[in-house]
């Protein structure tokens, strides 16, 4: 036991360690460790390495596939549920409808009787559902804390009933042939196929990282300021001016923008939509990935992700106890570790390294500490 | 012209009510206290004049228009803002960062830097912990961000709940003696408080609040002479 706390503590000194390291050096160093590691990262199905290889079980490309498609919905989850503070555990229905639109609007089995291409159904896929997040939110978002759980909670069984009942939605039949990315390579052959998970990767890769560049700026803007002011204290943002519910709302609609993307991105892979895949479950462990790597820490839920995806096709042997070991993941950190692996950065607006560098070394500084005394609402959210 | 007017102001909890036809005004440059026991309402009033509760009937004019209805990020542009009971200080940001989020709706860019120093020269203690978060600051430096905050919005009107809730007594002096500077500096002041004989000797006018209604209104000095007001809130037989 006293070895485990060790090497818990262990973890929380390296976390510590390797983030002032990385703020403590010049951009065009930053730039220098981030180029090699994107390269390393979009590399990595080709060069499948042997001890982190999921082969035999499940075909490593695709199984970087799957983690990549968890870290995108994991970032999306992540602006209602770190940056915003806003419960939501129906996530899946907005991942559901971005598949669903990609499927009645692409496969032939769809009444519609349209098959769009793949990239005018992405936009729409993500309209449809930012419009979605509109309709839950605006009179949801009223609604406090555990109401708001609640209410998303019903939201994402409603989407899955849908797709069991309403019939033009096919129910457990489903819908074949959805389409993915255009492209052929020199014979002819398409790029994007069901077996091939490594341009998939690389696409989901690339997507991700312009989601993060979109998601960095609007953290560092008036927008990320109020975010982060509604989930610290939600009475005191709006006494000071911020138009709370709008932020709420917009929170919620960016988050349901991702989570349709991925959706689509999903469905294209697959090629295949039905009913079986979007129940509570997924949602939770949609929420665990965010909450294990560290809510409001973008690096963090990419971990977190990474975990929940990766794991289980690793480990084949364990993989029927995936739930069992996160849960008990999930306690164990919530115990010795409540903000996650890599918990939110606290700092807003003394932003950069100048400000970062001053405070380094300083007993009181904020980054260091453990929980703050009101760290009680990060395990709740 | 009174700056901040209410007229016949009701609000509900719910069924409950907890403000029922409260008139009250604030002229510019005053301060205008409001006394009254737990659960007499004066958090309510507050909350109302920030808009955070909604009226369930009667009227809040602001520098003469109606603001009743308007939203509360809205009444902030106006020049309203509030200091919450409890502090509310947002527990993860540093004290800079607190007062920042005063800031939140003000347009001139250019002069937060000097708000910054008046700020600091009200509260030294501030400009001490500036890079320390908020919610590891003692309950009076938590005070005095709250209340430093909302005058980095530059308010016309600064609603005061409780700024002495919790403190030490040479804290408490310590806070009184700011607000009556602030008001010097030229700000009205609506402050609430059951340290009701410090709020009564620093206010211009005064008003005593028994469930939900005003039950007496005079100067300050005439409420501190008031026999019931002695005998009910300041411990005087």
């Amino acid at each position: 036991m006293n070895a485990h706390i060790a090497s818990r503590a262990g973890v929380r000194i390296l976390a510590r360690r390797v983030g002032e390291w990385w703020h403590g050096l010049s951009r065009f160093q930053q730039w220098g460790v981030l180029v090699p590691l994107v390269v390393l990262i979009y590399l990595l199905p080709v060069l499948n390495p042997p001890l982190l290889t999921t082969e035999p079980g499940t075909d490593f490309p695709i199984a970087m596939f799957n983690a990549a498609r968890m870290a995108l919905i994991a970032i999306g989850l992540n602006v209602v549920v770190g940056q915003a503070g806003l419960l939501d555990l129906g996530y899946v229905g907005f991942f559901a409808i971005g598949a669903y639109v990609a499927a009645l609007l692409t496969s032939p089995d769809s009444a519609l009787g349209v098959r769009y291409p793949w990239l005018v159904v992405v936009p729409v896929a993500m309209a449809v559902t930012m419009l979605s997040g509109v309709v839950l939110g605006a009179p949801t978002l009223r609604l406090r804390g555990d109401y708001l759980a609640i209410v998303t909670l019903g939201f994402g069984e409603i989407v899955r009933l849908l797709a069991d009942n309403v019939e033009p939605l096919r129910g457990n039949r489903g819908f074949q042939q959805v389409a993915g990315p255009p492209g052929t390579h020199a014979d002819g052959s398409p790029i994007f196929t069901q077996t091939g998970g490594t341009p998939w990767y690389w696409l989901v890769v690339t997507v991700i990282i312009l989601v993060l560049v979109l998601v960095g700026n609007l953290e560092r803007s008036r927008v990320g300021r109020a975010w982060v002011a509604i989930r610290e204290d939600e009475d005191a943002a709006e006494i000071m001016g911020v138009p709370t519910v709008r932020f709420k709302i917009l929170a919620f609609v960016m988050g349901a923008g991702v989570g349709g993307l991925s959706g689509a991105l999903y469905a294209g892979q697959i090629g295949f939509v039905n009913n079986q895949k979007f129940d509570v479950v997924t949602s939770v462990l949609f929420l665990a990935a965010v909450v294990l790597g560290g809510a409001g820490n973008k690096v963090g839920v990419l971990l977190g992700a990474f975990v929940i995806s990766y794991v289980p096709d690793r480990f084949q042997a364990v993989a029927e106890y995936k739930f069992l070991i996160f849960g008990l993941a999930l306690i164990v950190l919530m115990v010795f570790r409540p903000q996650g692996l890599l918990g939110a950065r606290q700092r807003l607006l003394a932003r950069g390294r100048d400000a970062y560098r001053r405070l380094v070394g300083r007993p009181e500084q904020v980054v260091t500490k453990g929980p703050t005394p009101d760290s009680g609402r990060g395990v709740r959210t | 012209m009174a700056l901040l007017e209410l007229s016949d102001v009701t609000v509900h909890y719910g069924r409950i009510r907890a403000l029922s036809s409260v008139s009250l005004s604030v002229a510019e440059g005053e301060v205008v206290t409001l006394i009254g026991a737990n659960g007499a309402g004066k958090t309510t009033t507050m909350r109302a004049i920030s808009g955070i509760l909604p009226l369930s009937s009667g009227r809040i004019l602001f520098d003469g228009r109606d603001i009743s209805r308007l939203r509360a990020d809205l009444r902030v542009v106006r020049g309203i803002c509030q200091a919450p009971e409890g502090r509310g200080v947002f527990p993860g940001m540093t004290v800079r960062e607190n007062l920042e989020m005063g800031c939140y709706t003000r347009k001139d860019r250019k002069n937060v830097a000097a708000d910054f120093e008046r700020v600091f020269a009200l509260f030294p203690r501030l400009a001490e912990r500036r890079d320390q978060a908020g919610g590891t600051l003692s309950g009076g430096e938590q005070q005095m961000v709250a209340i430093g905050r909302a005058l980095m919005a530059r308010p016309r009107l600064l609603l005061l709940d409780e700024p002495s809730m919790g403190l030490a007594p040479r804290f408490i002096q310590q806070i009184f003696h700011i607000i009556t500077e602030i008001n010097e500096q030229g700000t009205t002041v609506l402050l609430v408080e059951q340290n009701a004989r410090q709020a009564l000797s620093r206010a211009h006018r005064a008003h005593v609040l028994e469930t939900g209604s005003i039950v007496r209104s005079g100067t300050g000095a005439e409420l501190l002479a008031d026999p019931s007001v002695k005998e009910a809130y300041l411990g005087v037989a």
